[in-house]
Formats: C-alpha cells, sequence, structure tokens
C-alpha cells in the first residue's frame, strides 16, 4: 500500500512538470519556449476553424501566425489553445496563452478592469441580425415580438435589449452557452433572428445549409472593434503585437504582397526599405530580428491578402472590406508610419 | 438455466408443469397479465422496427450530405468521414496512430486489471511504473524520437479516458484520506474532512470546474500558470474524493469496531492498524460500490465541454457543426456518442455487479 | 522525544498542524488573489448586485425585466432552479415508482423492458441526453409559423408549447380561500373517518365526503357570481405566437432530462427497496385475502419507504445539482444567469460564490426536509 503511495506520488511530480513559471517579459517567456501561444476561437470559419488535418485557418489565426513570424521568421511556430467566451480572459490573465486573437470587442471596462491591453483593431465589426429570407424582412425594426438567438456573456444581448428599447418593441430572447446550439436552434426555427458580430454572422450564414436562405438586415446595432489581447503592463510585447498588426496594413498601403516581397527588397522608398529591414535597425528597437518586417509579409501576405483569403467575396463567406479598407480608399485602416 | 446446486428433485420434477404451460403462465396467466404482455410486446415491436428502419433500412451507407439531406435513415458516411476526428480532436493527423495505440494499451490493461486473481502488488506497480509512464510518452511524446503534443491538442476519447481514470487514480487515495479524516477521533480534523465532504458534495460539479477555469489562475502567485487540462483534473479528483470518502465511509462503519480494538491491543500503531486490519476488509466491502462511482465519473467527465475541454462528447458535438454536414447528422452523431458511453458503462455495471457477487458482500 | 510518545500531546500537535496548514493555504490563496486582482484593476466586491442587470431573461419564475438588479436577475435564476427541480422531481419520482414496480412484474416482457430502460438511461451521461432532446425537440417539430394547433388555443412547434392562459379579472383570492377551506374541511373529514375505521372498524374511508367537502365552496364561490375570468388565448402574431402562457423547449428538454434520469435511480432504490421487504409479508397480506396490487400498496411499499427514503434524498439532490446542465442548453437557471453576470462585471470570484452558496444552502434545507420524512416513516420502536 505504501509503495502504491510512492507512485502516485511520482506520478504527480511527472503531472507537474505540466506545471510552469512564466517570467516577466512575455517575449522571453515565447522565444525559450520556442513558440507563440494563441488563443483563438472554435470553429468560426473564416476567423479560426481547423481544416481536416487540424490545422488552423482563418483571419484571427493568420494574426497569430503574424506574430510568430515577427517573433520567430516562421509562421508554423505557434500553437493554438481553443478559447470559449468563459475562459478566454482568464486564459490571458493566467498567462496560458501569450495573445488573444479571437474576435474581441475592445472596450473600456474590459481595457480597464481585466486585466489586459488591446492591440490594434484587426476588423472593424458591428452586431448585426441575420434572418431566413423567407420571413419577408427587411428591417431589424420589423423583428418585434420575435425570438432571437444569442450568445452570453457578451455584450450583444446588452444591446439587443437596448436597440428594442430604443424602437419600443419586444422580443424574446433565447441564449445559449455554446455556438452549436445557438446556430441549430437559428436553422431549425426556434429563434426567428441570431444576433452577432456581422463578422460571425456571415460565418453563421456560410455554413448554413444553403447560404443563400438567409439574408443579413442593414442595421448596425453597436460598434464592435475587434482586436488582439495582451496582457496588461508589458508594453515590448504589445509594441511586438500590435506592430505585426499594423505591418500587414502597411504593407497593403505600400503594395508590398507575398509575391512581390523579395522585389520590393530593392525598392527605393525608404519607408518600404525600414519595414523589410533594409535600412535603419527598427527590429532591435522591438528585440526582434531587423528582417521581422519582410518576415511577417512572407509568412501571410498584407492585410488585404488575409482578409480575402479567409474572408474576402471568393470564400464562403463572401465579405466585403467595407470599412476595413485603407485610410485613403475611404476605410478605417490607418497603419502609423514606419519611421 | 438451470441451477447446478438446485436441481430439482425427482417429486418437483413430475409436479412441474410442462415447459408450454410455464411458458403460458408467465406471459397470459392472467387477463392483466395478458393485456401487459400485449402491450410492452407491441411497445418493443414498435421500437425494434424504428430501430431497424433507421439504422439499416432507410439508412444512407454510401454518398455525400446531400443524400443524407434526402433520407430519413441514419447516415453512415457521416460516421465514417467524422470518426477520426469524434475519436481523437485536434491530435496532429499524422500522429493519431499514438493515441489509438493508447486507448488500445488502456482497455486492454483494464481488461486484465479486471480479473481480481491478478490483483495485488505487481499490478498496481506495473499501472504506476509501466502503463501510466507509456500511455503519457504516447500521448505526450518528446521522448523517444515522438514530436511533443502539448495537453491542448488532447481530444476526444483519450481525453475523456485521462480525466476519469486519472482522476479516480487520485481520487482514490485522497478520498480514503478524508474518509479516515471524517472518522478520527481528533477534532479538529474530522471538522475540517467532515467539512471538504460536505462542501464538495453540496455543490454541481460544474461549479467546481467553473472554479479550477475562472477562478483559480486567479490565486495563483504571479507567473505560476497550471495547464487548463490539469486544472480540470484537480477539479474532478476533488470532486471525486469527496463521494469516494462517503462510500469508504460506509465500509468503514461496517468493519466491526473490535477488529479495530484488537488491532490497537496487539500494541500496533493507527497506521498499521488501519492500513494492515480495517481498510483492507472496508474496501473490499465498497468495490463494486466504486465502481458504480467511477462509471458516474467517466460519465460526469462530458461536463468539461462547458469549460472549453475538447472531451469525446465535444468532439462529437463539433463534428456535427461541420459545415457540410450541419443539421443532417445531429441524431447520428449524438446516438453514436450515446452508445459509446453506454458500452463503457455497462461493461463496468456489469463487472460491478460481478465483483458484488464474487466478494458476496450484498444481499445480507 | 517524550512528546511525542503521548498520546494527548500528539493528538494535540496533529490538529494543530491540521488547522494551521488549512489556515495558512487560505491566507495564501486569499493574499495572491487580492494581490492578483490589484495588479490587474479587477473590480472587487458585492457592490454589481445593486446595479442594472441591462439584460433580458426568456423565462422567469419571478417578473423580471431588463432594468431591474443584478441581483434580481440571480433571484430569478434561483427560482427557475427551484422551479425545475422540483417538477423533475415530482414527475422522476412518479415514473420511477412505476418502471422499479414493472421491473418486479412476473411478467418476463415487461420486466425486461423496464431493464432495457433503466440501463439506457444509467448508461449515457444525462448531459448528451439534454442535448440530443433538445436538438430532437427543435427538429422534430415544426417552426411556430407552422405549429400545430392540436386543441383550439393549444400550439405545439418547436418554440414550444403555448397554451390559453386564465386571467383574473376579480374574485382570485375569493377562489383561493374557497380552496384553502375546502383542503382544510376534506382533511379533517378524512382523518376523522379514519380514526373512526382504526378504533371501531366501520364506516368507509370517507372520500366522498371529503370530496364534497373539497369542492362545496369552490362551487359555492364560483356559483356566487364573484369570479370572472377572461382567457388569454395564444394568437399568431407575424413572427410568433403571442398571449397565453408558454413552455419553452429549453425548459421542457430539462425537466424531461432531468426526469427521466430521475426515474431511473429511483426505480433502482424502488426495486431494492420492495426486494428488502421479507417475503413472508407478501405471503401474509396475500393469506390475508388482499390482491398483489393491494398487498403491495397497503403492506410491502409502506415498509420498503423506509429502506427507499434515504438513497432516495441522495437522488433528490443530485436532481437539484444537475439541473444546472441548464446551460448548456439555454434554460436561464441560476448557473446561467451568474455566467452572463461573470461575464457582464468580470468579477469571477463573487458570482462562482454566490452560487455556490446558494447551491449548498438549497442542499442543507433539501437534506434537512428529506431527513425529517425519514424520521417520519422510519419504523417506530414501542
Amino acid at each position: 500500500m505504501k509503495r502504491g503511495f510512492l507512485a502516485l506520488c511520482a506520478a504527480t511530480a511527472a503531472l507537474a512538470g505540466v506545471v510552469g513559471a512564466a517570467q516577466a517579459a512575455t517575449i522571453d517567456t515565447v522565444k525559450s519556449r520556442g513558440k507563440l501561444i494563441c488563443g483563438v476561437s472554435l470553429s468560426t470559419p473564416g476567423f479560426a476553424a481547423a481544416d481536416e488535418k487540424g490545422r488552423m485557418e482563418g483571419f484571427d489565426a493568420d494574426v497569430c501566425r503574424a506574430v510568430a513570424a515577427a517573433v520567430f521568421g516562421d509562421p508554423e511556430k505557434v500553437d493554438f489553445v481553443l478559447t470559449n467566451i468563459n475562459t478566454r480572459f482568464q486564459a490571458l490573465q493566467s498567462g496560458e496563452i501569450d495573445v488573444l486573437s479571437r474576435q474581441t470587442t475592445n472596450t473600456f471596462s474590459r481595457e480597464t478592469s481585466l486585466g489586459l491591453d488591446f492591440g490594434p483593431t484587426v476588423f472593424y465589426d458591428g452586431q448585426g441580425l441575420l434572418v431566413p429570407k423567407s420571413l419577408g424582412v427587411s428591417s431589424a425594426k420589423e423583428l418585434t415580438d420575435a425570438a432571437i438567438c444569442t450568445l452570453p456573456g457578451t455584450t450583444t444581448a446588452q444591446n439587443l435589449t437596448d436597440f428594442f428599447r430604443t424602437i419600443g418593441g419586444k422580443f424574446e430572447l433565447v441564449v445559449f452557452e455554446s455556438p452549436d446550439e445557438n446556430r441549430a436552434a437559428f436553422y431549425s426555427g426556434r429563434c426567428e433572428a441570431i444576433s452577432s458580430d456581422r463578422s460571425d454572422l456571415a460565418s453563421i450564414r456560410a455554413v448554413a445549409n444553403n447560404p443563400d436562405d438567409y439574408v443579413l438586415l442593414p442595421e448596425t446595432i453597436s460598434k464592435e472593434p475587434l482586436a488582439p489581447a495582451v496582457r496588461q503592463n508589458d508594453s515590448n510585447w504589445r509594441d511586438i503585437v500590435s506592430w505585426s498588426v499594423w505591418m500587414l496594413m502597411a504593407a497593403e498601403e505600400k503594395g508590398i504582397t507575398q509575391a512581390n516581397v523579395d522585389e520590393k527588397l530593392k525598392s527605393e522608398d525608404p519607408e518600404v526599405q525600414r519595414m523589410l529591414g533594409g535600412a535603419d535597425e527598427l527590429g532591435k528597437m522591438l528585440g526582434l530580428d531587423n528582417k521581422w518586417g519582410y518576415n511577417v509579409i512572407k509568412a501571410v501576405g498584407n492585410y488585404g491578402e488575409v482578409f480575402d483569403r479567409n474572408l474576402g467575396e471568393k470564400t464562403k463567406l463572401g465579405m466585403t472590406r467595407g470599412p476595413n479598407t485603407q485610410w485613403n480608399a475611404g476605410g478605417l485602416l490607418y497603419a502609423p508610419p514606419v519611421r | 438455466m438451470t441451477d447446478v446446486q438446485a436441481l430439482p428433485t425427482a417429486a418437483e420434477k413430475v409436479a412441474r408443469p410442462p415447459r408450454r404451460s410455464r411458458w403460458r403462465e408467465a406471459y397470459f396467466g392472467t387477463p392483466g397479465n395478458a393485456v401487459v404482455t400485449l402491450v410492452s410486446g407491441a411497445v418493443i415491436l414498435l421500437l425494434a422496427k424504428l430501430a431497424i428502419g433507421w439504422l439499416f433500412v432507410d439508412a444512407v451507407f454510401d454518398g455525400s450530405s446531400e443524400d443524407c439531406k434526402q433520407s430519413s435513415g441514419a447516415c453512415w458516411p457521416f460516421l465514417a468521414g467524422k470518426l477520426r476526428y469524434m475519436l481523437f480532436g485536434f491530435y496532429p493527423f499524422e500522429e493519431q496512430w499514438r493515441p489509438l495505440a493508447a486507448l488500445i494499451l488502456f482497455v486492454g490493461s483494464c481488461a486484465v486489471s479486471m480479473v481480481p486473481r491478478l490483483w495485488g502488488r505487481g499490478l498496481l506497480l506495473a499501472w504506476a511504473f509501466v502503463i501510466l509512464p507509456l500511455l503519457y510518452v504516447l500521448m505526450a511524446g518528446g521522448v523517444f524520437g515522438l514530436t511533443p503534443v502539448p495537453t491542448s491538442k488532447w481530444g476526444g476519447l483519450p481525453l475523456s479516458f485521462t480525466l476519469s481514470f486519472v482522476g479516480l487514480a487520485f481520487a482514490l487515495p485522497l478520498g480514503i484520506g478524508l474518509a479516515l479524516a471524517r472518522a478520527s477521533e481528533l477534532p479538529a480534523i474530522r471538522v475540517l474532512g467532515t467539512g471538504f465532504i460536505e462542501i464538495v458534495r453540496g455543490v454541481p460539479l460544474i461549479s467546481i470546474l467553473f472554479m479550477a477555469a475562472v477562478m483559480l489562475p486567479l490565486f495563483m502567485p504571479d507567473g505560476v500558470t497550471i495547464d487548463k487540462l490539469l486544472r480540470a483534473q484537480v477539479a474532478i479528483i476533488l470532486f471525486a474524493a469527496a463521494y469516494i470518502a462517503e462510500v469508504v465511509r460506509g465500509g468503514l462503519q461496517d468493519v466491526p469496531k473490535g477488529q479495530f480494538e484488537a488491532g490497537r491491543s496487539l500494541g500496533l500503531h493507527y497506521w498499521q492498524v488501519m492500513f494492515k486490519i480495517v481498510l483492507p476488509q472496508a474496501l473490499k466491502k465498497v468495490i463494486p460500490a466504486l465502481v458504480g462511482l467511477f462509471i458516474a465519473f467517466f460519465q460526469d467527465t462530458t461536463l468539461v465541454t462547458i469549460i472549453g475541454l475538447l472531451d469525446f462528447l465535444d468532439t462529437v458535438r463539433t463534428a456535427l457543426r461541420d459545415p457540410e454536414w450541419q443539421g443532417i447528422a445531429v441524431l447520428e452523431g449524438y446516438i453514436f456518442a450515446a452508445a459509446v458511453y453506454f458500452l463503457f458503462s455497462a461493461v463496468m455495471g456489469a463487472y460491478s455487479r460481478f465483483l458484488e457477487r464474487h466478494f458476496n458482500t450484498s444481499y445480507r | 522525544m517524550l512528546f511525542l510518545n503521548d498520546a494527548r500531546f500528539r493528538a494535540a500537535f496533529y490538529q494543530f498542524v491540521a488547522i494551521s496548514a488549512v489556515l495558512l493555504a487560505g491566507w495564501a490563496m486569499y493574499s495572491t488573489a487580492s494581490a492578483n486582482l490589484a495588479k490587474q484593476d479587477i473590480a472587487t466586491g458585492f457592490g454589481f448586485l445593486s446595479r442594472q442587470a441591462g439584460f433580458e431573461i426568456s423565462e422567469a419564475a419571478i417578473a423580471f425585466q431588463s432594468t431591474d438588479s443584478v441581483g434580481r436577475a440571480i433571484l430569478v435564476g434561483i427560482a427557475n432552479t427551484v422551479k425545475v427541480s422540483f417538477l423533475a422531481v415530482v414527475f422522476g419520482t412518479i415514473i420511477g415508482l412505476f418502471v422499479g414496480i414493472g421491473r418486479l412484474s412476473t411478467n418476463p416482457l415487461l420486466s425486461r423492458l423496464m431493464l432495457a430502460y433503466v440501463e439506457v438511461l444509467r448508461n449515457v451521461p444525462l448531459l448528451l441526453y439534454l442535448l440530443l432532446w433538445y436538438s430532437l425537440i427543435i427538429l422534430v417539430f415544426p417552426p411556430v409559423k407552422q405549429a400545430i394547433q392540436f386543441l383550439p388555443g393549444f400550439f405545439l412547434s418547436n418554440s414550444g408549447l403555448a397554451v390559453p392562459a386564465i386571467q383574473w379579472q376579480s374574485g382570485f383570492y375569493a377562489l383561493l380561500g374557497a380552496v384553502a377551506i375546502g383542503l382544510a374541511a376534506a382533511s379533517i373529514a378524512h382523518a376523522i373517518a379514519r380514526r373512526r375505521r382504526i378504533t371501531s372498524g366501520t364506516g368507509g374511508s370517507g372520500w366522498a365526503m371529503a370530496a364534497l367537502l373539497l369542492l362545496l365552496p369552490i362551487i359555492a364561490v364560483w356559483a356566487s357570481g364573484q369570479v370572472a375570468v377572461t382567457w388569454e388565448v395564444p394568437e399568431l402574431g407575424r413572427f410568433r405566437l403571442t398571449g397565453g402562457l408558454h413552455i419553452r423547449p429549453e425548459f421542457v428538454a430539462l425537466l424531461f432530462g432531468l426526469a427521466l434520469s430521475l426515474s431511473a435511480s429511483v426505480a433502482e432504490i424502488v426495486r431494492g427497496g420492495i426486494q428488502a421487504v421479507n417475503r413472508g409479508q407478501w405471503e401474509a397480506a396475500m393469506a390475508l385475502g388482499l390482491s398483489r396490487s393491494l398487498a403491495l400498496r397497503l403492506v410491502v411499499l409502506p415498509q420498503a419507504l423506509r429502506v427507499i427514503v434515504p438513497p432516495l434524498t441522495n437522488n433528490y439532490l443530485s436532481v437539484f445539482k444537475n439541473s444546472s446542465l441548464a446551460i448548456a442548453i439555454g434554460y436561464p437557471d441560476l448557473v446561467m444567469v451568474s455566467n452572463t453576470v461573470m461575464n457582464q462585471t468580470g468579477q469571477a470570484i463573487e458570482t462562482i460564490a454566490i452560487f455556490m452558496g446558494v447551491y449548498l444552502g438549497l442542499s442543507v434545507l433539501i437534506s434537512v426536509f428529506m431527513n425529517w420524512y425519514n424520521a417520519r416513516v422510519a419504523l417506530k420502536e414501542r
């Protein structure tokens, strides 16, 4: 019996190996681990979903790869941790993940009371409503007395409540813990409409049996700037994540693509030179390789390429760029200058 | 059919009515009985017809999701296409032979360990130093040229087994300790033990899992992180330990007090009496009940899906959500999952009843 | 090392070590937690309870709207939990009682059917059943626009069952009073009849008299014309059925799942209880000329109750705790509401502490009640 206990103690010790202590600076932890750990959502096609062989694909996943490429020069040096709505912030706070790239809205109260800092907005989104075409509804204002499915724990339910209060109508709120039941309930007609971020709705529409049976209503009832998040008070790490994202945007602005990045190394434009590591030593200032910008673009392409590959009109989601176009084309993407 | 020890005497043989009339007596003895037979028979036939129709007659054996959509029967191509994902989750595709090997090794070792004749120190040591390390190496890799696979990629059936089995292995000693604490003569220890047991038994498992997933990280000193799987595992261990403690306490109460006193009067120490005299008797009595608890824990591991771990039920659910099969194979997925859980639970249940007869502790 | 050989000293020493270890661990957790919370700027305290909730709860056992406080939202969660657990216990016990008796039937077909019922329910996780029942409800029944109207005003769809609701114009309290008076009179009449039967052995059971006394005041109030009700019949609006009483599929799936899972356990307990009753009791009852069913009802079951009640308590408690699985299928129970609150306020520790405290408190209440009932049915040694 005693030896049995000894054996159990040995096993405990083995398991305790899984317990790790993180150093103060995230970049050191990531480098010594040799891998970036990125929190993403579970099967949201277009943002993060595993393909048949378990490779994570999508917009959010590519943001993670961009950061991995910036740090290691290799976009595959990233492990994805699936987080749900309940566990996403805790996973970040506790150090289980280095970056949270999970369709997360930057809000005042999250930034101030959840112990995290947001990076730049990677996707300007807003809450919308998806309905079946057969319902014959063309505006959210007609949805008085309808049942609307949502996920809990987000501001979705609150926004809906506010929206219907302003139009003086009532509605039945049906809340599901899991996206599975939420979607299943909507497809089956348990609810007339489903409400979430428009990007998420595009994803929900895309995976329906017949996407053309559903239509996204024109109203946007809230602002949802989606941004990656890092732990609070680690400004170097936040800089790395922010600039990895801005690099994607700046590259699009400068016309650098995954295909022409090698040519652009010879570009005369001093800013392109700085971005790709040809001039100055910007990488050093972040504590990264000087070619970090080149690595990011070589790995995932520029913002437009990432968008088109995962969400664009050629994909199942078929989203237009909307506000997510460059500032000089009337959009909201405005990367600070690289100098 | 015939009980060897109760062979009928010659007189009884004569008195016994012929088989056919016994049959008639059982099924149509009284008018009420006849009605019961007819109704039950009708229910059974109806269920059988539904099951056969769904599983075979109307089923789609070969084809695409479109074929399944048209048909009202079971969709076998869904199971075939999604089987690997449902069993192993996001475990790297090329490496999935490893969880499969681990699963076979685990089930095989369990089957061997179920023979009471083999029980003993040797088996315990084999589990602790050969089987469990081997399983861990297979799953986690990192040595012998196996690619390391982080626990965040573990999923499906191996994860369910890990959670329930490791949970039981650690909860058992902890539960025994708690039972001893609750039965202790020292008031402070008794109060602590009782308090822990009653608090854990008074709240749902989900709340303990929430605590582990959401609250525990806040209680950790700066920089220390515990893997999510390990956190859920600890929650299951603590939960299981409280229930095991209650079962073991029942066993302890069944051991006559004289056993303890006799041991002490021989000059044995408290721990010696407990480990050599009282506990062996108590545990023997409660083994069937413990197996029953194990079935319950195996089923309870499904709750980890709520805190975002990909156990078997969760991989089945995500498979259902695959765009290709969305809304088509719901019943198929859940029934497949139910069949797997049923298989393992029913085997354990039958084993528990076997042990009950083997030890003959019940039916006093 | 004389001290260690002194049993009293050792006892005190062990206890001291145990208590200090627990206190130390508690203190360490408290201090790290408060340090972490302060460092990460996470708010603390229970102030959020009085804040405006800001979200709707689709099904509320007590009135609720989004402008009410967070505290009231949690109260709604508690009420919903209690409602579904109570109903599940009632239905589960009744079904389980019959299945348990059916398991012992002399008819092999019936007993095997019941065995299959119990096995199928016990060997599959409850969560899986909940998901299955819910999926079945929303996939099998038609959308609300094609709701099946199986009785006038009764609609069945995948949004649940809608039935006409009574709206009291007046006389509600008068009727309530009449029911109370009727119940009191009927139980007194029943008690008198029972005592007469026990002491003198004459007279019927007084059922007719009791029923009459029960109905008389109700009829009287009704006939007085004080009571005026209107029926609010569900009507198909543009999207939904409006008006009437709605029983939602989330609630039905949860109730169904909990009640069935309880019924399987109750069946096993009842079977064990009946088998534990001495065979002689059966034989004696039969010898007195009682039929099998009367013998069961009057002689065997009351004795079996003694064996049945203690394990039943545990099962009722687990129904109560398992109702927390509601979160998986969208029924707003305590855990689900707390979860929403937790995500809105970010105050995980306080919220989890609240719902764990509520579960503990209610568990203790249920235990106390069942212990009282157990003492009542226990063998009275005279």
